[in-house]
């Protein structure tokens, strides 16, 4: 195939070349997983069935599944109804909104969590009405899923808005001339072309709604058994230097990050996504 | 002609679709961040600037600010590395070794943070070898910067990677046989061409790390005036119920930010132009 005399990448550069590659990997992103798991069960894996089954971190891992629950599919629906307005249609204002749309992964998650503080805090803006009303937000939940929400908001949308914009709208129109309503256009033919790139949005938002810790660690008010998620309770048991039970938490969402890299992968190879 | 917004489309959806896109990112991102803005413009431009030129402040900015900015370019050298072998190295396993980059991506900021800080404390498995060699990582100034490495490194890598993919082969070959060594091609001729990826993996690592929180600040050690980031100095502004100084340092970082990436944006568009000419 090469009629060059030398070939892609030598033996003795691909072989400098990989070694420099692969310490850089391993020393940076294996290394530091290697120590969550070695740490986690460094007291045996009764310890650590021990540290999972407290009671306190029970309710955090119940917690976060809780506000997951309640976030990604909140995004699901902004991804999709952003993705369909904003690539199937010209408006005037469409680049501002594209770039609005992108704009909480540009806020450092702490301002993504004082915002919320800065309105509904005790000395907020709403703080006294809230107070009158005997209505918690920030030290509370809902304060947890409105930063959530905040931090992930874009991960379904940037996910979907390239790809339509990319399909085009010509097989919707076809549809729509041969009868079919609005929704039986979007359930039947737009929603099969972007089922990947949608899961792809969902496994992301999903990830970072479980491992979010700035923006919460800022309005939940670290309540034990009440409004720490998970990840904070890693940080709670960690200053308190429960190290072996800090780190068996943060094996479970070490867990969650690998089965997220290996979800990724599977939809990349399935929707043919050149990843390497 | 009638003048429209919005130009003719037989699709449906658009009043219901738009409207709900803006009502939510109204709602959720608009008007909490406006309050931002409002709430430190109650300290009026003197007392605005009187915050920002507290010493603590300023040290905060300039700790945050130097070791983004040094991680971002540690990350060009390791990134451009790791992409070049996932792109044109030859390894059995390294379909898995790029699915690995993406870790700092999907691991949760604060088993990041726990993790490199049990790895370079000074009885730590790494900071003991460094501590033999005087090198103190684990609560300095350095740690903050190893953390935004660990943090920024995928940005680098993705950014690059498909540039280095699509890179046309004959331009490096005219190169050779016009007499070029591969280190004057990779000089000359690779590095120029790919420095549009270069640069925008740079803004978006140093970006990232800006605002980091959740890896930074357990191995920062959190020494006011020494290893205090930014974010954390929001946060101790947020306890002591300061909330208008809190939104001020916020504004600050967050205007910085968005300026360093804008005027990045400037010099990588000016350096697409050049390369397309």
């Amino acid at each position: 195939m090469n009629n060059l005399p030398s070939k892609d990448v030598g033996a003795l550069e691909n072989l400098l070349l990989s070694g420099a590659a692969l310490s850089i990997i391993g020393l940076l992103i294996v290394l530091p997983l290697g120590v969550v798991l070695k740490e986690a069960f460094a007291g045996g894996l009764k310890l650590w069935l021990e540290s999972v089954g407290d009671p306190d971190a029970r309710s955090a891992i119940k917690l976060t599944l809780a506000v997951t629950a309640v976030v990604v599919p909140l995004n699901v629906v902004f991804g999709v109804a952003a993705a369909w307005a904003l690539s199937k249609f010209r408006f005037k204002g469409r680049s501002l909104l594209l770039s609005l749309v992108d704009l909480p992964f540009a806020v450092s998650p702490v301002i993504a969590g004082l915002i919320f503080i800065l309105l509904f805090g005790r000395h907020g803006w709403m703080g006294t009405w809230l107070t009158d009303h005997h209505i918690r937000i920030v030290f509370a939940v809902p304060g947890i899923i409105l930063a959530t929400l905040f931090v992930t908001f874009p991960f379904v949308a940037r996910e979907l808005i390239p790809l339509m914009t990319e399909q085009g709208s010509e097989e919707e129109q076809a549809a729509l001339s041969l009868g079919a309503t609005g929704w039986q256009t979007f359930l039947k033919v737009t929603l099969p072309n972007i089922k990947w790139g949608l899961l792809y949005g969902i496994i992301l938002c999903n990830a970072r709604a479980m491992g979010e810790f700035g923006a919460v660690s800022v309005v939940s008010g670290h309540i034990r058994g009440e409004t720490n998620t998970l990840p904070l309770q890693v940080e709670v048991l960690y200053n308190e230097y429960s190290f072996t039970a800090s780190f068996a938490c943060a094996s479970l969402l070490a867990g969650l990050a690998i089965v997220t890299l290996i979800l990724k992968t599977f939809v990349e190879l399935k929707s043919g996504r050149d990843a390497a | 002609m009638k003048l429209s917004l919005k130009e003719k489309s037989v699709l449906p959806g658009f009043g219901l679709s738009l409207g709900y896109t803006v009502l939510a990112l109204s709602l959720i991102v608009l008007i909490p961040l406006s309050a931002l803005v409002l709430r430190s413009s109650e300290l009026g431009l003197a007392g605005f600037i009187d915050t920002l030129r507290h010493p603590r402040v300023l040290a905060s900015f300039q700790i945050t600010f130097l070791s983004a900015f040094k991680a971002a370019l540690i990350n060009v050298v390791l990134g451009v590395t790791v992409a070049w072998f996932l792109v044109r190295g030859r390894f059995p396993l390294k379909r898995l070794a790029d699915a690995l980059v993406d870790l700092p991506f999907a691991l949760p900021t604060a088993v990041s943070g726990i993790a490199l800080t049990t790895l370079f404390a000074p009885n730590g498995m790494l900071g003991s070898a460094l501590g033999k060699l005087g090198i103190k990582v684990a609560f300095t100034p350095t740690g903050i910067m190893v953390a935004m490495i660990f943090i920024g490194l995928p940005f680098v890598i993705r950014s690059v990677q498909p540039a280095l993919a699509d890179l046309n082969k004959e331009l490096e070959e005219a190169s050779r046989s016009l007499g070029a060594s591969r280190f004057q091609t990779l000089l000359r001729v690779v590095l120029p061409l790919l420095s549009p990826a270069i640069l925008s993996g740079f803004t978006l690592a140093f970006s990232r790390a800006l605002g980091e929180y959740g890896s930074v600040v357990f191995i920062a050690g959190n020494m006011p005036m020494k290893t205090e980031i930014a974010s954390l100095l929001i946060i101790t502004k947020l306890e002591q119920f300061d909330y208008a100084g809190a939104a001020a340092v916020a504004v600050a970082l967050l205007s910085l930010s968005l300026l360093a990436i804008l005027l990045i944006n400037l010099l990588q568009a000016r350096t697409t132009r050049y390369l397309g000419n």
